[in-house]
């Protein structure tokens, strides 16, 4: 085992793991097709996002932007919450978040735990209310500082610096990166390290298909696309819809034994897509695939259990990823 | 050849509510055309004056991003599954809050490459 000076030394370094049962069989004389899952739950708080949590605390305090005693607000009811609560507690910050009041009792409970304050728009406003409220309390409040995951390049930096160096370590041999793609940090930042590194290495995004409320847009202008975006990184990307993320991820823990969350479900949809080309193609291939947190904080959405039509109208409105 | 059009809430006007269309063409090129003839106005909503898909429009062949095949020019077969949506992914609420906070509106919002300065927290200072 290795020590670490303190929890937030021992962010990142996360196992990779081969999927034996789950890759795809190879006819005889074949060249193999692998599949590798990288645990990104075993990370302090569970996730993936304290590597970009991590990254860009310390990168406001070398620039001076933070300051001990400082307020940092963040619009998140997510994963990058959770890690810059406990970020923010071992490092003398104070956390705001803003999110709807109709967000997950794991997710307010978790945030509080870690000594973040939460601030609640109405449910009934929607994501309008919410702006207008997130809105306000920045001009009430000039001086909280904003990390902005969606176009802060330490969210990409971090997995630029930590994430591709481990996995190309780990597994030269690698030929695909699947990951999730929301902020599209993981995918820039490990995708940009591995393309300098790997001669042909392909990027492939998974980014999660929601229910028809989640795109409550009253026109193609309200739309919008993270500034960290480059589309020159991927190599492909993929839409994958509640089913088949649900299918996948309870695939996952039936025949592997890793029990993780709906986005890792949508991730290994994409993976196995890849692989089973590369199987058709009589190519070699070497799949890794980011397992962005565990299961924990989405077991009350019941959607682990029942029928697969029961899971997707469970999860029907809700941003699972 | 018989292609299955999977269209988004905000632009079902243009199909009188339908959520799924059919259409036909050999590429997403020909099939918005031949959507536009029974749809008018439809292929505007997606496709830029110079010709290219508009920026907050995702559109997908059996899944996979037509951008990365192509964009218009993507290929097509009879079968095929074609579902349009609207770029938002996930977590559409942390960065329309975000693009409120630094006082521009979500759609004012541009893709930028590395290195481009970003409204970051010393403008939240």
């Amino acid at each position: 085992m290795t020590r670490y000076e303190s929890l937030l030394d021992a962010c990142g370094g996360t196992p990779l793991v081969g999927l034996p049962r789950l890759s795809p069989t190879v006819p005889d004389g074949a060249p193999p097709v692998r599949l590798w899952a990288k645990l990104e739950d075993r990370n302090p708080t569970g996730s993936i996002k304290d590597r970009p949590a991590v990254f860009m605390i310390r990168e406001a305090e070398r620039a001076g932007r933070l300051r001990p005693g400082d307020t940092i607000l963040e619009p998140t009811s997510g994963n990058t919450g959770i890690s810059l609560a406990m970020v923010a507690k071992l490092r003398g910050y104070r956390l705001v978040c803003v999110m709807p009041e109709n967000v997950s009792t794991e997710r307010v409970q978790l945030l509080r735990m870690y000594g973040a304050e939460i601030i609640f728009s109405p449910a009934a406003g929607g994501s309008n209310q919410a702006v207008a409220t997130a809105k306000q309390i920045a001009a009430e409040h000039p001086d909280w500082v904003m990390l902005y995951q969606y176009g802060n390049p330490g969210n990409a930096q971090a997995h630029y610096e930590t994430t591709g160096p481990e996995l190309l370590h780990d597994l030269p041999t690698i030929t695909h990166f699947v990951a999730g793609l929301g902020t599209t940090g993981t995918l820039m930042g490990t995708g940009r390290y591995l393309r300098e590194k790997v001669d042909e290495i392909e990027i492939v995004a998974a980014e999660p298909r929601y229910g028809e409320l989640v795109y409550g847009l009253r026109n193609i202008d309200e739309g919008y696309v993270p500034e960290l975006y480059d589309a020159s990184v991927l190599t492909r990307r993929f839409s994958v819809g509640t089913r088949d993320a649900v299918l996948r991820t309870r695939q996952l823990v039936e025949v592997e034994g890793i029990f993780a969350g709906f986005s890792t479900g949508a991730i290994l949809h994409a993976a196995l897509a890849v692989a089973h080309e590369a199987v058709k193609a009589g190519r070699r291939a070497d799949v890794a695939f980011v397992v962005a947190d565990g299961g924990w904080k989405y077991l009350s959405t019941g959607a682990y259990g029942g029928t697969l039509a029961d899971a997707e109208d469970a999860l029907e409105g809700q941003l699972w990823a | 050849m018989a292609i299955e059009v999977r269209i988004p809430t905000i632009l079902r006007s243009y199909t009188g509510g339908a959520k799924v269309v059919e259409g036909s063409g050999d590429s997403i090129n020909d099939l918005l055309s031949d959507l536009d003839g029974k749809y008018s106005g439809l292929r505007g909503r997606l496709v830029t004056d110079q010709g290219a898909l508009h920026r907050f429009v995702n559109v997908y062949v059996n899944d996979e991003d037509v951008r990365f095949l192509g964009a218009l020019d993507a290929k097509l077969n009879d079968g095929d599954t074609v579902t349009i949506l609207p770029a938002v992914a996930g977590g559409a609420f942390g960065f329309a809050a975000a693009a409120a906070i630094f006082g521009h509106s979500a759609s004012a919002a541009v893709v930028s490459g590395p290195g481009t300065s970003v409204p970051a927290a010393s403008a939240a200072r």
